[in-house]
């Protein structure tokens, strides 16, 4: 949406209207603002204004990043950091929509599940961190298991919460017609669940991705967070910068291709 | 789901004797699975099976709990995690709030913070961490500001998307009664999004206790992630446990005490008691 204008008269030439109708006008024209920022970036360091200790150039960053691309290192600590917020999502999503449909579609299991929903979901999950290490060791198995708890209650919430939103007129016609109750649940309730369901599965999302980093930050041996922290200790900070803005970049296409599939599984509602 | 009921009153009455029971029942059963966790935990420590150091017994932890409360340990503790969360997510809020409020007003502002934002949102922020200790050091100001920025973009978001959703309405009634741009501003759009920024508000301030907790796991310096941790590298697995209590104690806390105040301050709005998890 284009900002509010409220000053009368005449507003300067706008961003977008420099860039005319021409769509790679207009892509350059939106992300022209972070060529600078490189650019500002770049120079401030080849210029010693700062130095390279506190921060590497940009080119060195990207040199070390192809190095670490080369040498396999990235991609062997990403496929394996990967893998982890990946299994623990989806055990999350499967088992935190479930639990949130069958809570707001039976009084029962809102009673007995409810209350420890309830009373675990504002807790910071990374305090869960330090016990997964006691039990599950440095391993996938405390990573998959920390994220699958986190991301659990987003999921589980907002399934019920979608779920409750129901429109009560269509379960009561699908139940007239002689629908049972799994039909119910899996035609009628999950369908008009589905949107915010979506949108706490991006909150999740958005979590894994905190949670993973920052076990593998402390307590891991193998991952990217695990290959920040020693990068970092050993001061090869432009290697530390390029895994960095890896998983940082990791994180933002992740949500974007999520905000993608999101789109297609809700054309229905036009 | 609420099942349609068509009770003539005679029974209703009738049959309230049994009514008061299942009411009864119905009250209880929420405190049926915690107490069932907690009996299966003393069962599990008891039995053997579970070394105390994986599983300490319910009396360990509550041993320890005391204790903490006693020495003074969990209110200091306490008290530093949640000086540096709020100092963070006040940093937060009022740049957030500030940059969100220019980004609706100025075209070339919002041109330039537009894709810096977008990009920054979704990215887990805590992954500069170490970078933030290169520039920082190793106290307070590398853990404040990291959880700054970390609740900064939610902040931002959640105040460009409200002022931009301000019914257009409003904002020419009040242009046509001539309210001038700082009236305008202030007793038309920041109140009418009000109600966005504040769920907004609610978002940030869990991320940030979250990222607090990581902080002081990363670097110590107190504060009740840096005691887990510490409780953590002793392998002293009572302290650990309690740690989570005493965690998940500031979390709901925290958590309630937002969730009061959006009460108090939004009375006028429908959607007061939203979001209502707690």
């Amino acid at each position: 949406m284009a900002p509010i204008r409220t000053t009368r008269g005449k507003l300067p030439p706008s961003p977008a209207a420099l860039a005319g109708d021409n769509p790679l006008a207009r892509v350059l024209v939106r992300y022209a603002p972070l060529v600078l920022l490189a650019a500002l970036w770049e120079a401030a360091t080849r210029s010693s204004l700062i130095s390279a200790h506190v921060l590497p150039p940009l080119t060195g960053v990207c040199a070390s990043w192809f190095r670490l691309v080369a040498n396999g290192e990235l991609i062997a600590n990403g496929l394996d950091s990967l893998y982890r917020v990946g299994l623990g999502l989806l055990l999350a999503i499967v088992v935190g929509s479930a639990a949130g449909l069958f809570m707001a579609s039976s009084r029962v299991v809102n009673a007995f599940v409810g209350p420890v929903v309830r009373m675990f979901y504002p807790m910071p999950k990374s305090a869960l961190i330090p016990v997964m290490v006691l039990w599950l060791g440095f391993g996938d198995a405390s990573k998959i298991v920390l994220i699958f708890l986190g991301c659990l209650l987003p999921v589980a919430i907002s399934a019920f919460n979608g779920a409750r939103g129901a429109d009560m007129t269509l379960i009561w016609s699908a139940r007239s017609f002689g629908a049972r109750r799994h039909q119910i649940i899996g035609e009628v309730i999950f369908p008009s669940a589905l949107p915010e369901i979506l949108a706490g599965i991006r909150i999740a999302l958005a979590t894994s991705f905190i949670l993973l980093v920052s076990s593998e930050l402390i307590a891991a041996r193998k991952g990217l967070g695990y290959m920040i922290g020693m990068l970092g200790d050993g001061g090869v900070y432009d290697a530390m910068f390029a895994t960095v803005l890896t998983v940082a970049m990791l994180g933002f296409v992740a949500d974007r291709l999520y905000l993608a599939l999101m789109g297609r599984l809700l054309r229905w509602r036009g | 789901m609420a099942r349609v009921e068509a009770i003539p009153p005679q029974t209703a009455a009738r049959a309230s004797g049994a009514g008061v029971l299942r009411n009864a029942c119905w009250s209880v059963a929420p405190l049926i699975t915690p107490a069932l966790a907690l009996i299966a935990w003393e069962i599990a420590t008891r039995s053997g099976d579970v070394s105390a150091f994986m599983l300490p017994s319910i009396g360990a932890v509550a041993a320890r709990l005391a204790a903490d409360l006693g020495s003074g340990d969990f209110v200091l503790n306490a008290a530093l995690t949640l000086y540096r969360t709020f100092c963070g997510f006040a940093i937060a809020t009022v740049v957030g709030v500030g940059v969100g409020i220019l980004m609706a007003r100025n075209q070339w502002a919002h041109w330039f913070l537009d894709p810096i934002v977008s990009v920054g949102f979704p990215m887990p922020k805590i992954a500069f961490l170490p970078v933030f200790i290169l520039w920082f050091g190793l106290f307070d100001a590398t853990k404040i500001s990291i959880i700054a920025v970390s609740a900064l973009f939610l902040v931002i978001t959640a105040t460009l998307a409200g002022l931009q959703g301000v019914d257009r309405e409003l904002i020419w009634s009040a242009q046509s009664l001539g309210a001038p741009e700082r009236r305008l501003a202030f007793e038309i759009m920041i109140p009418a999004a009000l109600p966005q920024i504040y769920t907004g508000l609610q978002v940030a301030l869990p991320t940030a206790l979250i990222v607090e907790i990581v902080a002081e796991m990363l670097m110590g310096g107190y504060g009740l992630g840096g005691a887990m941790m510490e409780a953590s590298r002793e392998l002293n697995s009572p302290d650990v446990f309690a740690g989570i209590v005493e965690v998940m104690v500031v979390g709901y806390g925290v958590v309630a005490g937002m969730a009061w105040l959006r009460r108090r301050l939004l009375v006028w709005h429908q959607e007061a008691d939203s979001p209502a998890t707690v």
